[in-house]
């Protein structure tokens, strides 16, 4: 992975930032020892690893615009990082920058049940967000499979989704306002408690920007009060293809289940033989959620149930109670450690046009034959989000490069059929070069012009989401 | 009126134009800034429709009935219920799907379903340069690069010019419930909205429609989905708000929701109308605080007031936060700016994004500041 060269000038002065920094943080939020800032050398995709120059962690939002006012001052570059769970590779620091992690700032702030909202500080991770609000019978929907360790920073950083946005949309959706504080150091508020923010919508675009636009520090999110149930249903076919066009009939057929949930026949083989949830032996499986009493569940699952009928399942389960609905979501979630423990595996994320799943997945057989790596697929197909995983052995020399030469062809493939090379994981440094073949250089040069207006000097998160040629002369500048 | 009938011809007219351009679709929504006039109602058509995959794909100047009529079809809809502004601003011409996204337009299910720009997968669009661009995709999910998309839902043409935009549809609900108490006052009306929210029964519109003449108020919650669900929870509803007065219950009353999305109380009525979007339970107190009628939208988040021209709205809110937007003046004399102006970070952002993307401040010069 290339990175920017690092600035020598910019690390000559390491000592004279720390001092500066000193003034306005205590003493242990100042990461400056080598051993030490080796703690944030990566995120999730641990494929890449570059300790940063310094890492500081903050605790209000005035810390952060003083440390990002000297950086700018300083001309230093600046990483902002929530937990650490992208797999993108969104916060991997370059060696002259520092990290700016919000760790330390996790408080709820306000929780407003009549007006269905809380404002937390974004280094709160997105279950402990459902944590503060679920004695009320109120949850957060977003939910990324990271949800347990992941912040709402990288949430909003990355625009995250998860296995229930078909019903409740992904962060975008579910952002009221934010305080956010710019590279050189000005605090703004944006939104708030009202359902549109006024003027332009700078809200929309601040969501997904990867952390390149500003530092969100303080969080406005909508609430929602959770439904009187849900139950599953599993469905096993004999062919993707007619598992795709269940899905689409589904939906055709006017319900709108919460998650639909698809595995091919080499993800349910791992996952059986991981979880042993007793998941049937077929080509492709479907999970689908519905929410409501249980009348209203039984209602829906039964319409399920008659549409799946119809294209002659192999195997067909309806949950009748939480304990049979926890064993058919079993070896869906384990469906990441499955792999893990068979292999070392990347996790992709390209969305598909739901009508082009069969071919793609056809495709994507060829080319894991081609390749010589296997692929198993695990995804949200109500919305078309794939997740392949390539099985690979990093310790085989030339397996590394092997996967991500197959996974490239893999996002080409959904870029090429209609859809786009990330869903909800964000471009960060992974697939940053294979953005224009998504958008011509015009397209990605409206995008620069955003940055342009936000952070003129192109110090935040640098070296991500496009390729290094596209950006050089304004990082240079 | 320049109209061009396709996305190389709406560029040319951009990259050629001399001065300043009014941006329009339908012409239905009251926008009219000084300039040449540039349409796009001449770019027109659906290309793309998959009710599979809950989306479409369409030229920014398709009338909404024609997307409406070919989504009937398949039992789908526009969740976010655009609003109609003929009959309130006196308007003709034809509303279009460009019309409703610049203008972010959204309806009573905006409390469940989200608002217009929730909806928009992708745009095609003509910047101030000239230059074509595109911007997010067909697919519901998508975080490849900034969004462009959300941006120019609600920019009314100041950043660029839509000629094609991409969309998630939903399935229209069999049935729709809808319960109502009539001569609740604002507080009154809150509380049932709140406790409504508050509930797990998936409400899908709470307005309250101000006394006309000798009818009183009407504070209504709608409820959505197959018919056993829709009566079990019109009942529960009922039940949980047992303290507040007995509400009429009605199937499929489809009638008064349009009532509320293109505020038809107001229509034909002499007064400015002002659009405020607000905290919710600031409701009371914002009705309370400004002299004139008010018909009340989104569990209490959207309030629509009819008031005396003169009045300016803005200045008597007080400390109640959120934003109001001057939708019609008396006699077509604008004596407010249309939208509130921005606290000063904000508007230099807005300002900077204006001069990237119209450096020669072309597209609705002045429209948002």
């Amino acid at each position: 992975m290339e990175m920017p060269k690092p600035d020598a000038m910019v690390l000559r002065q390491k000592a004279k930032l720390v001092a500066e920094l000193s003034n306005i943080l205590p003493a242990d939020a100042i990461i400056s020892d080598l051993a030490e800032t080796r703690a944030y050398e990566c995120d999730a995709l641990t494929a890449y690893r570059c300790p940063p120059m310094l890492a500081v962690l903050p605790e209000t939002t005035q810390q952060v615009a003083d440390v990002l006012r000297i950086c700018h001052a300083n001309n230093v570059p600046v990483v902002p990082r929530g937990a650490g769970t992208s797999l993108a590779g969104g916060a991997l620091p370059t060696a002259d920058c520092v990290i700016l992690g919000v760790a330390r700032m996790n408080d709820v702030l306000e929780t407003d049940y009549d007006n269905r909202i809380i404002r937390v500080q974004t280094g709160r991770t997105n279950l402990s967000v459902t944590g503060a609000v679920e004695d009320e019978e109120f949850f957060y929907a977003p939910d990324p499979s990271s949800q347990l360790a992941c912040a709402i920073a990288g949430n909003i950083a990355m625009n995250s989704g998860g296995a229930h946005c078909l019903k409740y949309g992904v962060t975008t959706n579910n952002l009221m306002g934010v305080t956010m504080v710019l590279m050189d150091g000005s605090i703004v508020e944006i939104g708030g408690e009202h359902l549109d923010a006024g003027g332009l919508d700078l809200l929309g675009v601040i969501c997904g920007s990867e952390g390149q636009l500003g530092v969100v520090t303080e969080a406005t999110l909508r609430i929602l009060h959770k439904p009187e149930g849900a139950r599953p249903v599993l469905i096993g076919f004999d062919s993707n293809e007619v598992a795709g066009v269940c899905v689409s009939d589904i939906i055709k057929s006017g319900i709108l289940p919460v998650a639909i949930e698809f595995m091919d026949r080499p993800c349910i083989r791992a996952c059986e033989a991981f979880a042993k949830a007793g998941y049937p032996d077929c080509e492709a499986l479907l999970i689908v959620e519905v929410e409501g009493s249980p009348a209203e569940i039984d209602e829906q699952l039964s319409r399920i149930v008659e549409i799946a009928e119809r294209h002659s399942p192999v195997d067909l389960r309806e949950a009748k109670d939480a304990d049979q609905a926890g064993r058919i979501w079993l070896g869906r979630k384990a469906a990441f450690g499955a792999m893990g423990q068979i292999n070392d595996y990347m996790c992709l994320d390209g969305t598909i046009p739901v009508s082009t799943l069969p071919d793609v997945l056809r495709r994507i057989g060829e080319l894991s034959r081609e390749y010589g790596l296997d692929v198993a697929n695990v995804f949200h197909a109500g919305d078309g989000n794939m997740h392949p995983l390539i099985l690979f052995d990093a310790n085989q020399e030339g397996q590394l490069e092997t996967c991500e030469a197959l996974g490239a062809e893999i996002l080409k493939l959904c870029v090429e059929v209609g859809g786009c090379l990330t869903g909800e994981h964000g471009v960060g440094v992974e697939k940053r070069d294979l953005m224009l073949h998504q958008y011509s250089a015009d397209d990605l040069e409206a995008q620069l012009r955003i940055k342009d207006v936000f952070d003129p000097k192109w110090l935040l998160n640098p070296a991500k989401v496009f390729p290094l040629s596209v950006t050089a002369t304004r990082r240079n500048a | 009126m320049i109209t061009p009938t396709d996305e190389t011809e709406l560029a040319a007219a951009i990259a050629q134009a001399d001065g300043p351009l009014s941006i329009t679709s339908g012409g239905t929504r009251g926008i009219a800034t000084a300039g040449t006039g540039l349409s796009t109602r001449a770019m027109t058509g659906v290309t793309l429709y998959e009710p599979g995959a809950l989306t479409m794909v369409a030229r920014s100047g398709t009338p909404l009935d024609e997307v409406q009529s070919q989504l009937v079809k398949e039992g789908q809809q526009l969740a976010f219920e655009p609003a109609d502004y003929r009959g309130l601003l006196g308007t003709n011409g034809a509303p279009t799907l460009g019309g409703a996204f610049a203008s972010n337009s959204s309806g009573p299910r905006r409390v469940q379903a989200g608002a217009a720009r929730d909806f928009l997968l992708g745009v095609r669009f003509v910047d101030g340069r000239g230059t074509v661009l595109k911007n997010g995709g067909r697919v519901m999910k998508n975080v490849t690069g900034y969004d462009l998309v959300k941006l120019m839902a609600g920019a009314h043409g100041t950043l660029g010019v839509m000629s094609e935009v991409s969309f998630k549809v939903l399935p229209k609900p069999e049935c729709t419930g809808t319960l109502v108490w009539e001569g609740l006052a604002p507080a009154q009306s809150l509380q049932v909205f709140t406790a409504a929210m508050r509930s797990p029964f998936d409400v899908t519109g709470a307005a309250r429609v101000p006394s006309q003449g000798d009818a009183p108020s009407q504070t209504m919650i709608r409820l959505e989905g197959f018919e056993s669900s829709v009566q079990y929870r019109m009942q529960q509803l009922q039940k949980k708000l047992q303290g507040i007065a007995q509400p009429q219950s009605l199937l499929d009353a489809d009638a008064l929701w349009r009532m509320v999305r293109d505020v038809e109380p107001f229509h034909g009525q002499v007064g400015a109308v002002w659009r405020s979007s607000i905290k919710p339970s600031d409701m009371p107190a914002f009705i309370d605080r400004i002299p004139g009628d008010h018909l009340v939208d989104w569990a209490g988040g959207l309030v629509w007031s009819l008031v005396d021209p003169s009045l300016d709205l803005r200045g008597l809110r007080g400390g109640i936060g959120g934003h109001s937007t001057l939708v019609r003046s008396a006699n077509g004399v604008q004596p407010f700016a249309r939208f509130e102006p921005q606290p000063s970070p904000l508007e230099t952002l807005a300002q900077g994004l204006r001069t990237e993307f119209d450096p020669r401040g072309i597209l609705n010069p002045g429209l948002m500041g």
